[in-house]
């Protein structure tokens, strides 16, 4: 039996008290490839955000081996969504590279010649190294998108959390992106997806997550990305849930 | 360092304040404003904050009024105190509305920026009358501000606020960095993003309150955006875009107070640093405008130049592998031509064709990049066809467009992609037919 290498209990996750997801319950074996798979505003970042401690929970508990995320988070690498940073900023690929190490390093200390040799040895790996020196906006979507792969390996973590790490990028940095993934399964890690493609869920990943405010199913591939599953993902809004999440977002500044 | 020391190497660095004359002072003063100001001013830009300090500054006013009024004292320790309280005020407020109220943040700054400015307006004219404070109070400096008020103890003051302040970012400069450029990231590896965001707000805080009396607080934001943002045309690094915002904000403090004579010293420093900006804008490498057209107008002679060298081979095209003269009256007419004359003289230049009398002849070095670059046009007029469903009498226009950004490792996937379906010419240096019939570019028909 694999040890757990993620789990969540009985989580709900609220923005401005209008909940988003609710009472999610789910354990993730380590060693597998996870996709995240459910339909806009389904709630699939927030609850990458959740497990990383980046949004308060409501209620409930993340588990990473089995203890909290505040004693675990050298264990966790994060690839966030794109998007969520100014590609403008006066960095250079290794310079963000090199903020994969800050974790380990502590408080003042400054990355060296340790730290250098880690992130010339990520970016090889995802087959970056003559980009190194530039200035990150004169990067293609794909590339910068191996930039923050990059970096996330320079974490050297247990358990990854990629926020749509396939969106925008190219054929051939898909590929790679995917080899690399494949990669780290086969050296133990265990790697979570949010991921909108569901063509390409079957051949990626082997272990699944549905997801639409509440978790509709988790386990393998086979047995879990059913159509049936599928339906009730994808099937329609949750006209229910979501009457419930507006009025308690509305009950509060009218009172 | 023992406390001992420290006490003596400030009391001998008094004393040799006290030797300066007033300019140097107001010299030495402005340049360390202007020098922490770019500093602190970088990560505000950086992070889309610039706004932040205009609010506290304006924000000031009415604790510098108040500090004098309640505690009657003009000293600058003092003034400032009251100053930061009440930018300190004005931004919790800000913060709050936002939260709390529907008003977007831009709505909310400039709300609370221009009722703070208009409260401070209200209490210096209180303070102006004769039987509180009279012109002696010398608040007035607060507004435009006025560096020939400095006295020896705020180049102290200023001095060891701009010792902390570097220091201070110089300590934190790799968690600065990271909670800058990504805070998400930062919090998930476990950094106090908060306080590391408090952080910088405080030093943003503390730069521009010391600042008010020298530059004013209808300027300090100038300080603030302008050193930095002339710093980003510059560099591509965060820390040498530190280092140059200091240097541009050093810059601008001792010329503007030197060009400024007779002037009002806080304008002339802030005019200063925008002639440093304006100059970066349009000269500086890579980001300039300058640089830009530049780059723009070389890319417009490639293309007109491989137009030429297109138009020259398809002309020749019948004789081949014959080289022809081609009648410039024919050239003109394959399509349109911004100016036939000039591109032709520069072909020359370079060697690719050659004049006799009214005829074009293509060198053989000239013929050879005809060829590469119609070789190149009709592949990816194929793909175009052929993959994306593009009309045979649009394509023209479309490969256009692109052909000459493409990088050789695309055309080289080009060709991979027409050899599967069995479409790529079998030599190298053969040139395929036309897939649209020729005769006309797509400028000359109507």
């Amino acid at each position: 039996m694999l040890p757990t290498a993620f789990e969540i209990h009985d989580m709900t996750v609220a923005y401005n008290r209008r909940p988003v997801l609710w009472d999610i319950d789910l354990e993730i074996p380590e060693g597998k490839l996870v996709g995240i798979v459910g339909p806009n505003g389904a709630g699939k970042t927030t609850l990458i955000k959740a497990a990383l401690g980046l949004v308060p929970l409501a209620s409930g508990k993340v588990e990473i081996y089995g203890k909290n995320y505040r004693q675990q988070r050298h264990l966790v690498g994060y690839v966030p969504q794109r998007e969520s940073v100014d590609w403008d900023f006066p960095v250079t690929v290794r310079d963000v590279v090199l903020m994969g190490t800050y974790g380990q390093l502590g408080w003042f200390r400054r990355p060296g010649k340790a730290q250098r040799a880690i992130a010339d040895r990520c970016l090889q790996q995802v087959g970056i190294t003559p980009l190194a020196n530039r200035q990150i906006r004169q990067l293609s979507g794909g590339q910068q998108q191996r930039v923050f792969l990059a970096r996330a390996l320079a974490q050297d973590a247990q358990l990854y959390f990629l926020d749509e790490p396939f969106s925008g990028v190219d054929a051939a940095t898909e590929s790679a992106i995917f080899e690399l993934l494949h990669q780290l399964r086969s050296t133990g890690k265990t790697v979570l997806v949010v991921h909108h493609d569901l063509q390409t869920v079957r051949d990626y990943f082997d272990y699944v997550i549905l997801l639409n405010m509440r978790l509709v199913a988790c386990g393998p591939v086979e047995t879990s990305f059913t159509n049936e599953n599928l339906q009730m993902t994808y099937g329609g809004r949750l006209t229910i849930l979501d009457e419930a999440a507006e009025a308690m977002r509305q009950r509060e500044p009218e009172r | 360092m023992s406390p001992q020391l420290c006490l003596e190497t400030l009391i001998l660095g008094t004393l040799w304040i006290d030797t300066l004359s007033l300019t140097q002072k107001v010299m030495i003063g402005t340049a360390l404003l202007g020098g922490m100001a770019g500093v602190v001013g970088s990560f505000a830009v950086l992070r889309g904050r610039s706004l932040v300090g205009d609010m506290l500054a304006h924000a000031a006013l009415p604790g510098v009024c108040l500090a004098f009024l309640i505690l009657g004292s003009r000293n600058l320790l003092e003034l400032s105190l009251g100053a930061l309280i009440s930018g300190l005020l004005a931004i919790g407020i800000v913060a709050m509305l936002v939260r709390w109220t529907r008003t977007k943040q831009d709505a909310a700054i400039g709300i609370v920026l221009s009722t703070f400015f208009g409260l401070g307006v209200v209490l210096l004219s209180v303070i102006q009358k004769p039987h509180i404070g009279g012109n002696k109070a010398g608040l007035d400096s607060y507004l435009f501000g006025e560096p020939a008020n400095m006295l020896s103890s705020d180049l102290v003051f200023l001095a060891a606020v701009a010792t902390v302040v570097l220091l201070v970012v110089a300590v934190f400069f790799k968690e600065f960095k990271l909670a800058c450029f990504d805070a998400d990231f930062a919090q998930s590896q476990g950094w106090p993003t908060l306080l590391l965001d408090m952080a910088m707000m405080s030093a943003l805080a503390v730069v521009t309150i010391v600042g008010l009396p020298i530059v004013g607080v209808v300027l300090m934001a100038a300080m603030i955006i302008l050193p930095a943002s002339t710093a980003r045309c510059w560099t591509n690094r965060l820390h040498i875009m530190l280092l140059l915002a200091a240097g541009f904000g050093v810059a601008a403090g001792v010329l503007g107070t030197r060009l400024g004579r007779g002037l009002p010293a806080g304008a002339t420093i802030v005019l200063t640093a925008a002639a440093f900006f304006v100059v970066s804008l349009l000269f500086a490498p890579q980001r300039g405008l300058l640089a830009k057209v530049i780059a723009e107008l070389q890319l417009r002679k490639r293309i007109a130049s491989e137009h030429l060298l297109r138009a020259l081979y398809e002309l020749n095209e019948p004789s081949l592998p014959q080289r022809v003269p081609v009648p410039i009256q024919q050239i003109q007419e394959s399509r349109h031509w911004r100016s036939l004359p000039k591109l032709l003289a520069a072909e020359v230049e370079s060697g690719l064709i050659e004049r006799t009398g009214g005829n074009v002849l293509l060198t053989s070095l000239g013929m050879r990049r005809a060829v590469e670059l119609t070789r190149a046009h009709r592949l990816w007029e194929m793909y175009l066809m052929q993959h994306a469903g593009i009309a045979a009498d649009h394509v023209d226009r479309d490969a256009d467009d692109v052909e000459h950004l493409l990088p050789a490792a695309l055309l080289l996937e080009l060709e991979q992609q027409l050899a599967a379906t069995g479409r790529l010419p079998e030599t190298i240096t053969e040139v395929p037919d036309s897939p649209h019939e020729l005769g006309g570019g797509p400028g000359a028909s109507p």
